[in-house]
């Protein structure tokens, strides 16, 4: 991998670049902003999801190290990186799903530790690699997250939603008659019922063929923009971050070892 | 005390005892020569064992013997051992789980102490040594049986739907909610065997307190509905069992934060 080291970011091109081998733990990454980041910014719109110094290790092997990122609201942010990068145990502990043994994570300015983890997770959606949709009919799993708030959600809502996802229809589906992509769509249904505030895709996309996989982007990053939603993304698809995110940060063996606007990063890689 | 231990451990009956183990062990030896014409050779470790086997029976029946001349509470405390004993080997299939030995301890004790306690209020056990150790260890062995199949059980499911457990708890379910089902199936795979053992009753087979009661001279007919209580005990001994066994690990599969911590070990 040919790209630069650098102890600060470059200002110049807006990427903050660290050559891993060489990595310097103290270094500190700035995430350097899309220019609608830096209006939002500049508009005191505050960050929506913080990371400082987050950093999870497993019987002693470091999986994460010391992540920076802001991510402002409304912003979608890309993690590339090859497999066993650590982009997933990145992704786990913005949800509270895995514990960083390191570091933490503020929502909207509030560490995450004084928020109970099942409003944390309401506010922070996560859509999986596979949709895991629970057994029954399609309305039940879009229920699902609501009733766990006792926030019943109307029959209506329901076919409103799934409507949204272009699954006009489905709701008394049974979810083992679905396909790959009306799955996840399914899934993407089940998370936005919770209203949240965070959306994390775990390579939503992966399982998909082509048409599914753009037909889910087109729709993720519809509602998205819709709902003004700020979006962490995996991706392992260089292609699929620049179609869809304002900055990409690119994860090697546990390492951040680039971020910034989402053009400049890929050229550079 | 002396001389109850001596007319338990000599008269005619270990006489005659030891003759029909012998016609037993004859008509072993006699298979086994019969299986070398068909290149089977079992010779030595048949002898070995069936020698083994006489001496451990007859070691057990003396220590039976000396305990039986113990009081209530040596008893007691002859049930506490074995469930002790029994929560070690159940807590075999939570490995790795913090606190299994206890929490199989607390769950084989729990189901096992409230069925003997009913067993001893109703009558069904009387409260002498000499019936409270055979029908209590029956009820622990079961007991354990069933600890071991929920524990098992609930792991195995859990692990084959880590996704959907996760899934749940993305959306910010309890992690009493999100692995409901699999509480469910893990209670149920205590009792199964119990059940089937309740269907086939009397069609299949006749268990051992029936005939040991029916070789006593007992009628038959009390027999068969001490039989059938004995089974609906242990029955009940199972579910609570299960259900403490189920709920204790449950409680341990999860951080205080909602994480899922049974999970298998690779690193994520």
């Amino acid at each position: 991998m040919a790209i630069g080291y650098h102890n600060a970011p470059d200002e110049k091109q807006g990427v903050a670049l660290l050559n891993e081998p060489r990595f310097n733990p103290s270094t500190t990454i700035v995430a350097a902003e899309h220019p609608a980041a830096s209006v939002a910014r500049r508009l005191r719109l505050g960050i929506a999801l913080e990371t400082r110094q987050l950093s999870r290790a497993v019987a002693g092997k470091r999986l994460v190290n010391d992540f920076n990122v802001q991510v402002l609201p409304g912003e979608v942010l890309a993690v590339v990186g090859p497999s066993g990068a650590g982009k997933s145990s990145f992704l786990r502990m913005l949800n509270r799903l895995d514990e960083p043994t390191g570091g933490t994570v503020l929502l909207d300015g509030q560490d995450y530790r004084k928020i109970a983890p099942r409003e944390l997770r309401r506010r922070v959606g996560m859509v999986m690699q596979t949709a895991f949709l629970f057994p029954g009919t399609v309305a039940a799993n879009v229920a699902f997250g609501p009733m766990q708030h006792a926030t019943p959600i109307s029959l209506e809502q329901i076919e409103a939603l799934l409507e949204r996802v272009g699954l006009p229809g489905y709701e008394d589906r049974d979810v083992s008659n679905l396909s790959g992509g009306e799955a996840q769509r399914v899934s993407l249904a089940r998370t936005l019922a919770n209203s949240p505030e965070v959306l994390l895709l775990d390579e939503p996309t992966s399982a998909l063929d082509d048409d599914a996989e753009r037909a889910i982007e087109a729709l993720v990053l519809s509602i998205v923009h819709e709902r003004q939603m700020t979006c962490v993304m995996i991706t392992h698809d260089m292609a699929q971050a620049a179609r869809i995110a304002d900055r990409t940060m690119v994860v090697e063996a546990g390492h951040m070892v680039a971020i910034g606007p989402t053009q400049e990063v890929l050229h550079v890689h | 005390m002396f001389t109850n231990l001596m007319s338990s451990l000599s008269g005619n009956s270990i006489g005659l005892g030891l003759a029909q183990a012998a016609a037993a062990m004859v008509l072993s030896l006699a298979v086994v020569l019969l299986a070398r014409r068909f290149a089977v050779h079992a010779e030595r470790e048949t002898v070995l064992s069936l020698v083994r086997g006489l001496v451990q029976m007859a070691l057990v029946g003396v220590i039976l013997a000396l305990l039986l001349q113990g009081s209530l509470l040596v008893g007691v405390l002859i049930l506490l051992g074995m469930t002790a004993a029994a929560a070690a080997t159940a807590s075999r299939r939570a490995k790795g789980i913090p606190g299994a030995l206890l929490f199989s301890f607390y769950a084989i004790a729990a189901g096992s102490s409230v069925v003997i306690a009913v067993m001893l209020a109703t009558g069904v056990l009387n409260a002498n040594i000499a019936t409270l150790v055979p029908v209590g260890s029956m009820i622990i062995a079961n007991a354990m049986n069933a600890c071991a199949q929920s524990i098992e059980r609930f792991r195995a499911e859990v692990g084959a739907h880590l996704g959907q457990v996760e899934a749940g708890l993305a959306l910010g379910a309890e992690p009493a909610v999100a692995v409901a089902p699999y509480v469910q199936s893990a209670v149920y795979a205590s009792l199964l065997p119990r059940l089937d053992m309740l269907k086939s009753l009397g069609l299949v087979w006749i268990p051992g307190v029936m005939a040991g009661m029916l070789l006593s001279g007992a009628s038959p007919i009390y027999a068969g509905i001490y039989q059938f209580i004995v089974v609906a005990m242990i029955l009940a001994a199972s579910g609570i069992t299960g259900l403490v066994a189920t709920l204790l690990i449950r409680a341990r599969a999860f951080s205080p934060a909602a994480q899922l911590l049974l999970r298998p070990a690779a690193p994520r």
